[in-house]
């Protein structure tokens, strides 16, 4: 077992253990721009800066289209910022940032592989042994409540499900960074709570830093440690960050109801809600001022 | 419909054809029986050849030789083709600079080919096996290049932050993207194949399929043309029939052919 362990984790590229407080994910000042038709550039992010401590759960919320996306594609090393710096546990990154794992706003299965081949490739290309890498493939997906679902291919489960298969193969990988870009997005509210529950139930083991894309502020407040709120684009720009000083073990379907909890949603829309009248270019909707 | 159903109505197309058929080149039904028999031969006539072939054994060598052409034609064609689909695929400046050639070969009709392909490799099987590889290259060609380009970019960024080295990339995700691209065309281009070897038998040869057809064709033995066409549909349907096969089982990680493949 050990020594499994060993070859699936070179020590050279291991992150720094905890404690020497560093964070884990640090964008300085990034901005970020697309080239658009007509060699026009696009500037979808300005200046931003998040910062994530090694055990910390960090939600960013923002009206749709404002970069969201983007900024975690930066921090996962898939897309270079025009400019500003993103450090990874104090290292610049540069290239694939190899410490995290990145759960995909849009299905990101490999169609061909089988819900256990999905998960367990993660190990495999580390070089387990394929028996093991499905061995714990196995495990993960019982975790996830799809233990008898490895034989089936992507197409035949539910959104959900898939979104689940997942998680797994994200945190089969145990990367020190974990980086979400809303993961239950298209699920149902009572889903919702449920992969809420199993989110925090399994991040409790062991405390990633976790950076968790959201359009829902109920279930930022619910998850997080901080709430990290984006402006509408373009130039999106951090605008808020605000603490979540709401005791763990949390029951997200609980903890909405309670006076802490709804003093922060209040303060957090009171921010947010402006942005989101302005991502629509209106300034008002409906007959609301 | 149930199984049992359908088959007994594709039966019953088959036996309203033979009937009529029967009725037209044997009675006075629709016009003189010696002319439309002439034209058209009898199924009498043409069943009897056929079992002549059969029993007598020489249609196994003919079917044989067809059969081989098509196969040497599929495996070669399609090995170039996915080596090149690849290639072109991952080295834009290459695949721009044959564009124009690549497009104007594929619209160049094969057949013209067929002469200067005897020439070059004689009467025997590789002349027919070359006709057939020209058809069956571009079809895989032109699935496999878009396979590889047409990966799903979240699928592959998904693939990268799991790990994958470049060549781990090329054997998870971008190779069974291309061979389902591939094998969703698998019909068309198996059938290709066979086309290939028919005519290039037809145009000059010494067995085959198309060479039967052809020799019946010379003496004006219209029953023996009808029976290597029929021979030849047999022969098609049954090469169909394992690509399918073959197709269920390599695909059934997709929607559409695991619900078919009951
Ligand atoms: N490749 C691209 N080329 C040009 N513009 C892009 C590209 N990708 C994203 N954008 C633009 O950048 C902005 C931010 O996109 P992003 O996907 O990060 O939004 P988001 O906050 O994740 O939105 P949502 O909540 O809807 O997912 C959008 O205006 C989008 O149109
Ligand atoms: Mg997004």
């Amino acid at each position: 077992m050990p020594q499994a362990e060993a070859a699936n984790e070179p020590g050279a590229t291991r992150a720094p253990g905890p404690g020497d407080g560093r964070p884990a994910v640090r964008l300085d000042r990034v901005t970020i721009e697309f080239g658009i038709s007509g060699g026009q550039l696009f500037r979808a992010v300005e200046e931003a800066g998040v910062s994530v401590g090694a055990h910390e759960f960090v939600a960013i919320i923002g009206p749709t289209g404002c970069g969201k996306s983007t900024l975690l594609n930066a921090a996962a090393g898939l897309l270079l910022p025009a400019s500003g710096s993103v450090e990874i546990f104090g290292r610049p990154l540069s290239g694939i940032n190899r410490q995290a794992g990145y759960l995909f706003q849009q299905d990101a299965l490999m169609p061909w592989k089988t819900a256990l081949d999905n998960v367990a490739i993660g190990l495999e290309v580390a070089g387990t042994a394929r028996s093991e890498a499905r061995e714990r493939a196995r495990s993960w997906l019982a975790r996830v409540g799809l233990a008898s679902f490895g034989e089936r291919y992507p197409h035949m489960l539910s959104g959900g499900q898939r979104k689940r298969v997942a998680l797994a193969q994200v945190l089969i990988r145990d990367p020190g960074i974990i980086l979400m870009d809303e993961p239950f997005g298209p699920l149902d509210a009572q889903t919702r709570l449920i992969m809420g529950d199993l989110l925090l139930k399994l991040w409790s083991d062991d405390r990633k830093a976790v950076l968790f894309v959201t359009h829902d502020l109920e279930e930022a407040i619910a998850l997080a440690d901080r709430v990290i709120v984006m402006s509408a684009g373009p130039s999106a720009r951090i605008i808020g960050d605000f603490p979540i000083a709401l005791p763990r073990p949390r029951d997200i379907s609980e903890i909405r109801v309670e006076p802490a909890f709804q003093a922060l949603h209040r303060d957090i829309w009171h921010m947010l809600k402006g942005e989101v009248l302005k991502a629509y270019g209106t300034g008002k909707i409906g007959g609301e001022a | 419909m149930t199984r049992i159903s359908l088959l007994a109505w594709q039966v019953a197309v088959a036996a309203v054809i033979i009937v009529a058929w029967q009725v037209a080149s044997t009675t006075h039904v629709v016009g003189d029986p010696d002319k439309i028999a002439f034209f058209f031969s009898t199924p009498a006539a043409v069943a009897s050849q056929i079992w002549r072939w059969v029993v007598g054994g020489s249609i196994w060598y003919h079917l044989w030789i067809t059969l081989l052409e098509s196969m040497l034609a599929f495996v070669i064609g399609s090995a170039a083709a996915i080596l090149i689909g690849f290639w072109f695929a991952r080295r834009e400046a290459l695949a721009a600079i044959f564009d124009p050639y690549v497009k104007a070969a594929n619209a160049l009709p094969r057949v013209v080919l067929a002469p200067i392909f005897t020439l070059w490799f004689g009467l025997g099987i590789w002349s027919k096996v070359a006709l057939g590889v020209t058809l069956v290259f571009f079809i895989v060609f032109f699935n496999v290049y878009q396979g590889v380009r047409e990966v799903n970019t979240t699928v592959l960024s998904n693939a990268r932050m799991l790990g994958m080295s470049e060549r781990q990339l090329l054997r998870h995700v971008y190779w069974p993207s291309a061979l389902s691209w591939m094998f969703s065309s698998l019909h068309t281009s198996v059938g290709f194949a066979v086309v290939g070897a028919v005519v290039g038998e037809y145009l000059g040869a010494a067995a085959g399929l198309g060479y039967l057809i052809q020799q019946a064709e010379g003496v004006f033995d219209v029953g023996g043309v009808f029976a290597g066409m029929f021979v030849l549909a047999a022969f098609v349907l049954l090469i169909d029939w394992a690509v399918t096969l073959v197709e269920r089982r390599l695909l059934v990680w997709r929607p559409e052919i695991s619900k078919s493949g009951r």
